[in-house]
Order: C-alpha cells, then sequence, then structure tokens
C-alpha cells in the first residue's frame, strides 16, 4: 500500500541522503539553510562533520569520496558559504571525485535582488561542476537529487551542485521517491566498443615494447586495480602511473616503473618516449604528464581506454580509442587476450626488460642523507613509510612535499592515496585527511604537508580535534613556498619574489593552541625517535611533527615545462 | 575551416549558457548561435556556426556532448544540407529612392514590411548568407538605419530527421 508522506523540502533532503545510502556529510550551517539543519538535527540516519570553513567541507567530502568509494556529499550556505565551496568543487572536477554539494540559496522572491547573502551560485559554479541545479519548485527536489548522485557517481564522475532557495526547504509536498533515474541526456557508455578491443588486443600481442600508462580512472572504477595488474603480467607490460593513479599497481611489483611525467622516474620515462605501444588506462594525457606533446611516445601506436570521450585525443591522438568504463573495458581486453590464447613476442620483451632495467639502473630518485648535515625531505617520506610499513592512507597538500610523498612513499593498493592533482590545491591536505580518517577509521591516516600549504586551510585543526581524529600531519618546513622556489631557482635565476616566509607561526605551540600534540625535530639524528613518539601517541588526538628540512632541496628529476619527457633533469 | 552544428538540448532553464559559456571558457569561436524550441517543447535545437580545424571541431562535437542537457550533436557540414538566414534592415527612404528600393527588394525576393515613404522602410529578406551579405551592400547607398540578423538555422536535405528517436 502507498503511503502518502508530505515532507519539507529539508525533510526530503534528508529522507532522499537516507535513500541514496549516504551516511557521512561535511558542511557549515547559516541562514539559508537552517531549515535543513534543522531537519537533520532530527534525524539519526547520517552523521554530520562540522568544518571550520567551507572549503574545507569540499576537501573532506572529496578526502571521503576518494578513500570510501562513495559519493562525497558537502552542505554550505549561500552567498559566501556557496562561494568558499568553488575552490573544491573545481578541485573535485579537475580530479574526477563524486560529490554533491547542497546550498542554500536566499528565497526565491528574492532571487536577483541583491540579497543578504545572495550570489549567483548557479552561474558562478556552472564551469566548476560537472552539472549543477537550482531548484524552483518543491515538487522536483528528489528528482534533483536522484539525478544529482546519478550524475555524480556515474559517467566520469564530478561534483554536482544543488542550489535551494529557503522558501524550496520550507515548502511542504507530498514526497515521491522516484526509484530508477532515466535522462535521456545523460547516458555513459560502459562497454567498450567489441571491434576496437578485437583491435587492441591485436596490437598487445603484436607490440614489441609496451608499456601502459594508467591513471585515476583505475580509482574510480572500483575493482579494476586487479585487472591493471593481470593485464600487465598477461603482456609482460611494463607500468607506469600518474599521480592520481598511484596504488593502481604495487609500487614493489616489478612490473611498476613509478611515476611518469615532470616528477616521474627516468626509466618511466624513457620507457613512455622509446615505447611501439602505449597502453593509456583511465589517464588523460595532462600536460604535467605529456611533456612537449610533439615529442610524446613518438613511436608509439596509442591506445586510450576512457570513459570521458572529450578526453581522447584532445592532447594526443589516439590511434585506437575505446570509450567506456576501465574496469569493463580491461575485462573484455583480457577476456579476449584470454580467447585468442596468444602472447606477446618474448624475446623482443626480454630485450625491452634489458633495456628498462638499464635505465632503472640510473636510479632517478636515489638522494643520500649524511649525518651531520640538513634533512633531506624525502628521508622524511621514506622514515614515514618504514614506520607505517607503507600502510597508511596518505593525504598531502600541493607543491615540493607532495611530489617527494609520490616519489618515496609507496602504495600497494588503491585509494589510499588523496592528493589535489588536476587542480592543485594548497589546503586540500589537511581536510582531505579528515575526510580519509572518517572514511576509515581505523586506519592510519599521514597527512604530508608543506609550511606554505598547511596555513591555507589550517583552521581544520579544529575539527581533527573536535572529532578526535588522530592523524599524523608531517610538515616538511624550508620555509620556502618550495616549488615557487624551485621554479624561481631553475628558470628566474633565483630571484625569490615573495616565496619566502620571514614570518612563520610555532606550529608547535599552533597544534597544541588546537589542542593535539606538537613535537618538532630540526636534525636528522632526532628524526627517527620523534616520528616513533609522534606515531605511538594513543589518545584520539591530532599528532602534528614540525619537520625542518633542507630549505633549497629541489624536486628530481624533472622534465622543465615545456621539454620533452626524455630530456629530464636528474639533479 | 566553418562548421554548422546543430545540437539538441532540453528545453530547460540555463541550457543556453552552458552552450555558450562552453565555447568561451575553452576558447571556441563562435560565430553565430540559432535557438528555439522545435515541435516537442520540451526540446530546443540549436545551430550553431563555429570555425576551427578538425581537431577543434571534434573536441567541441565532444565538449557539447558532455554537457548533461544536451541531447544529441551533429555536424552537418559534410553532408548535403541548407542553411537560412533571416535579415530585418530598415533603410531610409525619400520619394527619389522610393522606387529603387522597391526594385531592389524586388529583385533579391525580400519583403517590404513597414513602408514610410518619406522617412524610411523596413525590409526582410531569408536566404543564404551571401544573398543577404550581397542585398545589404546594394542597400548601403540608400542609408542603413538599422538592422539585424538571426543567424542561420541549418537542416540535412536528406529525408533523415534530426530528433530523438
Amino acid at each position: 500500500m502507498h503511503t502518502i508522506m508530505k515532507l519539507s523540502g529539508a525533510e526530503i533532503l534528508v529522507e532522499c541522503l537516507k535513500r541514496e545510502g549516504v551516511d557521512t556529510i561535511f558542511g557549515y550551517p547559516g541562514g539559508s539553510v537552517l531549515q535543513i539543519y534543522d531537519a537533520i538535527f532530527q534525524q539519526s540516519h547520517f552523521k554530520h562533520y562540522l568544518v571550520r570553513h567551507e572549503q574545507g567541507a569540499l576537501h573532506a567530502a572529496s578526502g571521503y569520496a576518494r578513500i570510501s568509494g562513495k559519493c562525497g556529499v558537502a552542505l554550505v550556505t549561500s552567498g559566501p558559504g556557496a562561494t568558499n565551496a568553488v575552490t573544491g568543487l573545481a578541485d573535485a572536477l579537475a580530479d574526477s571525485t563524486p560529490m554533491v554539494c547542497f546550498s542554500g540559496q536566499v528565497p526565491s522572491a528574492l532571487i536577483g535582488n541583491d540579497a543578504f547573502q545572495e550570489a549567483d551560485v548557479v552561474g558562478i559554479t556552472r564551469s566548476a561542476t560537472k552539472h549543477n541545479f537550482l531548484v524552483k519548485h518543491v515538487e522536483d527536489l528528489a528528482l534533483i537529487i536522484r539525478q544529482a548522485f546519478h550524475i555524480a557517481t556515474t559517467g566520469r564522475p564530478g561534483p554536482v551542485l544543488i542550489d535551494i532557495p529557503k522558501d524550496i526547504s520550507i515548502n511542504i509536498c507530498e514526497f515521491e521517491w522516484p526509484e530508477v533515474v532515466n535522462m535521456r541526456s545523460y547516458q555513459p557508455v560502459t562497454q567498450g566498443h567489441p571491434g576496437q578491443i578485437k583491435k587492441a588486443v591485436r596490437a598487445m600481442l603484436a607490440c614489441q615494447r609496451p608499456v601502459i600508462y594508467s591513471g585515476g580512472g583505475i580509482m574510480n572504477a572500483v575493482g579494476s586495480a586487479s585487472l591493471l595488474r593481470e593485464l600487465s603480467h598477461a603482456l609482460n607490460a611494463p607500468v607506469t602511473n600518474t599521480l592520481m593513479g598511484l596504488g593502481g599497481i604495487p609500487y614493489d611489483d616489478p612490473h611498476f616503473l613509478g611515476m611518469l611525467g615532470m616528477h616521474g622516474t627516468y626509466e618511466a620515462n624513457m620507457a613512455v618516449s622509446h615505447c611501439d605501444l602505449l597502453i593509456a588506462i583511465g589517464s588523460r594525457f595532462d600536460d604535467r604528464v605529456t611533456g612537449k606533446l610533439e615529442a610524446f611516445a613518438p613511436d608509439a601506436t596509442i591506445i586510450h581506454v576512457d570513459i570521458d570521450p572529450s578526453s581522447i585525443s584532445k592532447n594526443i591522438h589516439a590511434h585506437l580509442p575505446i570509450v567506456g568504463d576501465v574496469g569493463v573495458v580491461l575485462k573484455q581486453i583480457l577476456e579476449e587476450i584470454a580467447r585468442k590464447n596468444g602472447a606477446p613476442d618474448a624475446a623482443a620483451l626480454a630485450l625491452w626488460w634489458e633495456q628498462i632495467a638499464e635505465w632503472r639502473s640510473v636510479d632517478s630518485l636515489h638522494f643520500e642523507q649524511l649525518p651531520d648535515s640538513p634533512i633531506r625531505p624525502q628521508r622524511v617520506i621514506q622514515a614515514v613509510h618504514e614506520i607505517t610499513h607503507g600502510n597508511a592512507l596518505v593525504a598531502t597538500d600541493v607543491g615540493q612535499h607532495q611530489m617527494w610523498a609520490a616519489q618515496h612513499y609507496g602504495f600497494r593498493k588503491p585509494h589510499r592515496w588523496v592528493t589535489s592533482g588536476g587542480l592543485g590545491t594548497m589546503g586540500y591536505g589537511l581536510p582531505a585527511g579528515i575526510g580519509a580518517q572518517i572514511a576509515s577509521p581505523g586506519e592510519r591516516v599521514v597527512v604530508f604537508t608543506g609550511d606554505a600549504s598547511i596555513q591555507m586551510c589550517i583552521q581544520e585543526l579544529a575539527t581533527m580535534y573536535q572529532y578526535r581524529l588522530p592523524i599524523v600531519i608531517i610538515i616538511l618546513n624550508n620555509a620556502y613556498m618550495g616549488m615557487v622556489r624551485q621554479w624561481q631557482e631553475m628558470f628566474y635565476e633565483s630571484r625569490y619574489s615573495q616565496s619566502y616566509f620571514d614570518s612563520l607561526p610555532d606550529f608547535v605551540k599552533l597544534a597544541e593552541a588546537y589542542r593535539g600534540t606538537g613535537l618538532k625535530v630540526d636534525k636528522i639524528e632526532q628524526l627517527d625517535s620523534v616520528l616513533e613518539q609522534a606515531f605511538a601517541i594513543d589518545n584520539g588526538r591530532f599528532v602534528l611533527v614540525d619537520v625542518a628540512v633542507s630549505k633549497e632541496e629541489n624536486v628530481y628529476p624533472m622534465v622543465p615545462a615545456g621539454a620533452a619527457l626524455n630530456e629530464m633533469v636528474l639533479s | 575551416m566553418r562548421h554548422t552544428i546543430t545540437v539538441l538540448v532540453e528545453n530547460e532553464f540555463g541550457v543556453l549558457t552552458r552552450v555558450a559559456g562552453l565555447f568561451s571558457a575553452r576558447g571556441y569561436n563562435i560565430e553565430s548561435l540559432n535557438v528555439a524550441p522545435i515541435q516537442d517543447k520540451t526540446v530546443s535545437r540549436m545551430t550553431i556556426v563555429t570555425r576551427g580545424d578538425e581537431r577543434a571541431i571534434e573536441q567541441i562535437k565532444k565538449q557539447l556532448n558532455k554537457l548533461i542537457p544536451v541531447i544529441k550533436v551533429e555536424d552537418i557540414s559534410h553532408t548535403v544540407h541548407l542553411e537560412r538566414e533571416m535579415l530585418l534592415v530598415k533603410v531610409a527612404a525619400c520619394s527619389d529612392s522610393y522606387d529603387a528600393l522597391l526594385a531592389l527588394a524586388e529583385s533579391s525576393g525580400a519583403n517590404i514590411v513597414t513602408d514610410h515613404i518619406d522617412s524610411h522602410m523596413i525590409i526582410e529578406l531569408t536566404g543564404k548568407a551571401e544573398q543577404l551579405d550581397k542585398f545589404l551592400l546594394a542597400l548601403t547607398p540608400y542609408g542603413i538605419i538599422a538592422m539585424t540578423r538571426t543567424g542561420p538555422v541549418g537542416m540535412r536535405r536528406d529525408a533523415k530527421g534530426f530528433s530523438l528517436g
């Protein structure tokens, strides 16, 4: 028997989140969302985490989504609440993170009147979201929410914003849950074209120097990492990952070449430059990956598997495009390989691996930590890897520390690494770490950050304390905006324009002021023992370790912007 | 290369801004854009004239398809198709020029919409863009007071529809 439920817009929102299976949302209240917050107060289906700034809510939702594989949800108020959320939306769009953000809006009758805390949020966020909605009638709300989750989590995932005028959250209507979402204008393709799969497999079995180049798509297609590994082993093909794709294949798998691109390994970039078949899977040929386009994989036939047709042949022409979900397509490819019962040319591959071994012997990530000398940041990452046995969930901010973490931490599994890749958002790390810890309460979360990045969302330390999130924060402190300084050194004759902090806070005291533990490391001899101390603290509170690292250390290897991948600077 | 792209979109709030915004955000040219609902009022049809090499056009089509309310995209440039545009032009008129203007309009297949012998007339012409250009050029000596053009709308000449089915 169909029971009629009369609900307010705010109650509909709560009911819909419950039915979408949402257990966690991040937000910050304000005038236009009071009705919604009142409905949240009266329910127990999901937990609301109060952040300290709306940008934090969006990044926390992102960290949550990327660790849990579920859709992140955020709630912000109108005007400044929503404009503060824009960076988080743009970040999620660039990194294909599934997210639904609700923003309050002034009452319908006031829209366009320059009302208090009014902003044209649908206009402002149009290019920072996969799609956005303004709710005009409370009767439309349930369907819009259903569509928003559908759009955010299918196809190439991304953020969707729903702008809800205050009167809509108050108005009452009969609640009707749309069981199915069917949008004639939005029907993402998941299956790869069988003809293209056949052609791709033919190329895979005929090549002599293959490289698999996989990206964040492997994270979004849950379960595809094991298929990626299977493919790499079936073809005996080396694999390189993008920044977003780290963990797609275990770092200690002999087929793994490391990350490619601007700060990738020598072997990864050389292999891409010399391969005759490049199999791109869920990656998008970003400029930080390709370097100079004309010189990218010049001899290779390029197979590109991606769910987003607009990513294919955007920067680099793909000879064999396959549109589809990478998990589904990988399965199709593996089935076709099994059906053909063929194997790639073993002799050619042996030569290829010999060549790769030679490139590997350059050991491009090698560094030396001398006693009585400044702490090498790479050593800090390595030490944290050792103490966590490489099993931590790692979040980062943006800059040098991010690249060192990517190069030296080493990931065994997908969904262990949250970083801002596409947008490069300083301030991402702390709130993303919060989201990661909430997604996976039993696991160790480490946030690597810099003295510059951490100050961009430092208010979220209060959130960490409030929810007793035992996150370990490691600041690689060189008193510079390190990556800016590095570029100024390399390309602006060391004119360090505005990249040095003459005044940094006492991070240890700051941690304590926010009621966590603050620890400091100045000398290399202290590093291991202080880290041990930090990771042993078990009071449910965050621990911040401020590590003074060598000030003018550069991230190497490096492909200078605009150069070809085989023109790496090694040191 | 000039391309004419037709697009079916959900006839909903904001869809025109999404399409126009896509062109500006990604740096694509937009020469003209025309939009109106079709027989099914939930759907609008756009005709977009743009310029770019094959690669840019391919991206434009993909990016248009990526917009959620976009139902269908077709580049009709490579098909046998027709394009028509409408012009309204207000031209100065006086007793000396009146007959000549009438003759010019008639020979060009244009309609006189408003006619004030000693002041101005408004002429309507529908045709190919070049026809409109030519007509405007011929009118110039008489003094064009105001003009407006719709930009082209286009469709394939064959029996195939461009609809939801």
